[in-house]
């Protein structure tokens, strides 16, 4: 087993497998009147959040506690770079009070990376700016397979701010890795140049989403962040939510079977339309108990643990 | 004064000879000198360096004249221009004599103090250029360096109002606002590292500018730290056409590519930053071909918490002084003459510096240095003598040493080892 999750690439497809049949083994825990494991009884795991996310952070908590394990939170948010105590420095405390797993959330690209220089125990990242979201990925997939049945061959549209999304990355990794073919789909200002090359040679790109729909099996809709307008990614909310929002009519020239996700928190009324949302086909609220299982997976299986 | 015969020694790469130094010059004969024995060492002119940061008055915890000059001396150099971003700015005659003075007390390389452009960096209003050229430092090279003189006008006010004294703008090329929030290249390393992209058009598009603006006014312009193939072509044609326009790449551009931000560590990150393999590659054809001037090491040291943090956060730039010349040599391999060229006689007449960047001929200056190009130095960031630890190079084994360098006939290096 790996010892760090911080990047989906850190996953070949024989862990990434491994990690959802576990997750599927942990769902089912959940539908018991005990939902706790004793597997990690007696082991530290710090969830180290820079940036306020409390879904995360309370997935983690949840996923480290049925697994018996302490969680310590420790809330480092603060402005980026005000001058507060060091990744470095905090990085030595955990490492002092004997975490054996640390999941971090961080504003800087490659904070995880950074941390696992300077901590002997297992990272997990939980999210890196706008780099990678490996556990949302494992969810995903998990609640594709779940729902479809399997992930290879799968036709994935990911829709919506790719360039600034750790979502996508992740997604996109973790998908080519188990078989699926993604095509990523928004205007051409929020997909990087060179992104296939970049992250997966059989990626398709698309600026029209309504050309996509029909060959999907799921269609993921990333959260756009408004601020981008003013940066001039887009003109306005309401023409990106004409050319690649998710609303009723879209939603019908996907396949019968076609699931739509979200990683939330979802803008209503931008990226999806309430009904889309709400609808039977969104995997939304599942994705969320999704990833108690998915997380709890992850630190069952770094951490070494044994049924 | 004391004289030296260094005996053996090959100039240039040339057949072993003795050189004699006496009273500061090279000289047909010395008597009662002391010899030093330089079988198997090559002499160059001593290095003239463009583009140092010694980051005093203001970051001596990083670096200060003295350190950074007795890096200078351990790296071959004889004289460094120190580059304005200094707190205060170096944007006024007494910032830039201060710096000069400190350099002259230092006295292991020339320091030559360059001036700001524009008050504080801003980009806003002309620092006084002429007080600082008429100063006792004898500005000759101003530099935003740090920033790029994005102002069109303002570049152009630049470019001419130093003609009255033979100055020159060394450019930071890079368009700002197309670089807000830039962590390194553009392209799939980022694309990848959810890094944010600063992409080669950035620099190419001031460099394109600036040479239209040179021409039109019939000015200087130096670019500092050429980083990508596409900037060689604007380069290319331009001096083509004629227009006075020089560039230097850095060490590290000649080397290094933009896969190594993959570990996140910020030793890394520089800026302009470290580029794809393809602009290395046309980088070190520029340079061979002159396209690309000289060599500048864009020496910045940086304090350790400044480095050993997120990439996001950490400063940019890297250490180079100690390093160039091998870094050079593992590039162009023993070329002599082109390496004279590119790291001491271009560089010295770029800046109009007399007295540096001479043949090592009877009657010159005794300002050079002594390689032994046989030697492989692993690089160990402990045993730099600059102020700062943060080297790109930790570990990789290096071609050549620095054995001894000669400032107009004083030794400031012998045995590898700094004098003072």
């Amino acid at each position: 087993m790996i010892k760090h999750l911080r990047s989906a690439a850190d996953l070949d497809a024989a862990t990434a497998t491994l990690i959802l049949d576990t997750a599927g083994e942990m769902a089912a825990l959940a539908g018991r009147e005990v939902k706790k494991l004793p597997t990690l009884r007696g082991r530290t795991v710090v969830n180290l959040f820079y940036e306020d996310s409390t879904r995360t952070r309370i997935s983690f908590e949840a996923a480290a506690k049925r697994l018996s394990a302490d969680v310590i939170n420790f809330s480092a948010k603060g402005s980026s770079v005000s001058k507060g105590e060091s990744l470095k420095d905090t990085a030595l405390t955990l490492q002092a009070m004997g975490a054996d797993a640390v999941v971090i959330r961080h504003p800087a690209s490659g904070a995880p990376h950074r941390l696992a220089q300077w901590v002997d125990g297992s990272v997990v990242n939980a999210g890196d700016g706008t780099h990678e979201h490996p556990t949302q990925a494992l969810l995903d997939a998990y609640t594709m397979r779940s729902r479809l049945g399997k992930l290879d061959g799968l036709n994935v549209a990911i829709v919506g701010d790719v360039l600034h999304s750790r979502v996508a990355r992740s997604n996109l990794l973790l998908l080519t890795t188990l078989g699926a073919s993604v095509t990523l789909v928004g205007p051409p200002t929020l997909i990087p140049l060179d992104v296939a090359a970049a992250l997966s040679p059989s990626a398709k790109v698309s600026y029209d989403l309504d050309s996509v729909l029909p060959d999907m099996d799921v269609v993921m809709m990333l959260r756009v962040q408004t601020e981008r307008m003013q940066d001039s990614y887009f003109p306005s909310a309401r023409e990106y939510s004409r050319r690649y929002g998710l609303d009723l009519a879209r939603m019908r020239k996907m396949p019968e079977h076609a699931i739509v996700m979200h990683p939330g928190p979802m803008n209503r009324g931008m990226e999806i339309t309430p009904e889309v949302a709400d609808s039977s086909r969104s995997t939304i609220v599942e994705q969320v108990a999704n990833g108690v299982s998915a997380r709890m997976a992850v630190l069952y299986l770094l951490l070494g643990g044994k049924a | 004064m004391s004289s030296f015969v260094l005996r053996g020694v090959s100039v240039l790469g040339g057949a072993p000879t003795d050189l004699f130094i006496r009273d500061g010059v090279i000289s047909s004969e010395a008597p009662d000198a002391e010899i030093i024995d330089a079988a198997g060492l090559v002499a160059l002119p001593g290095l003239v360096d463009l583009h140092t940061h010694l980051r005093e008055p203001g970051r001596e915890d990083a670096e200060t004249v003295e350190t950074g000059s007795r890096a200078a001396a351990l790296g071959g150099y004889t004289a460094v221009f120190a580059m304005a971003n200094t707190s205060p700015v170096a944007d006024t005659a007494g910032v830039v004599e201060q710096v000069w003075r400190l350099g002259r007390e230092a006295g292991l390389v020339d320091v030559q103090p360059i001036g700001a452009v524009t008050v504080g960096l801003a980009g806003k209003q002309l620092a006084e250029l002429g007080a600082m050229a008429t100063s006792a430092a004898g500005v000759r090279i101003f530099s935003d360096d740090g920033f790029c003189v994005a102002d069109p006008r303002l570049m152009r006010r630049a470019l001419e109002y130093v003609k009255a004294f033979d100055g020159i703008i060394a450019q930071h090329a890079e368009e700002p606002r197309l670089t807000e929030g830039a962590q390194m290249h553009e392209g799939e390393v980022s694309t990848r590292l959810g890094l944010t992209g600063w992409p080669a058009v950035a620099e190419e598009a001031i460099i394109a500018r600036d040479v239209l603006l040179a021409e039109h006014v019939g000015s200087r312009l130096h670019v500092c730290h050429v980083s990508t193939a596409g900037s060689v072509e604007v380069l290319r044609q331009a001096k083509a056409r004629g227009v006075r326009v020089t560039a230097e790449v850095t060490p590290h551009h000649l080397l290094l590519t933009d896969e190594l931000a993959a570990s996140y560590d910020p030793v890394f990150k520089v800026n302009p930053p470290l580029r794809t393999a393809s602009d290395v590659h046309a980088l070190r054809e520029a340079l061979i071909e002159g396209v690309i001037d000289v060599v500048a090491t864009d020496h910045a040291p940086h304090a350790v918490e400044d480095k050993e943090c997120e990439w996001a956060y950490a400063r940019p730039g890297m250490v180079g002084l100690e390093t160039a010349l091998p870094v050079v040599l593992s590039v162009l391999g023993e070329r002599w003459e082109l390496i004279a060229d590119r790291m001491s006689r271009t560089p010295a007449k770029i800046a109009g510096l007399t007295g540096h960047g001479t043949d090592l001929a009877v009657g010159s200056p005794a300002n050079l240095t002594l390689v032994d190009p046989s030697a492989r130095r692993v690089v160990d960031p402990a045993e730099l003598a600059s102020r700062s630890r943060n080297t790109p190079y930790a570990g990789t084994t290096l071609p050549g040493r620095i054995v001894a360098t000669f400032l107009r006939g004083v030794p400031t290096v012998l045995d590898g080892k700094a004098v003072k």
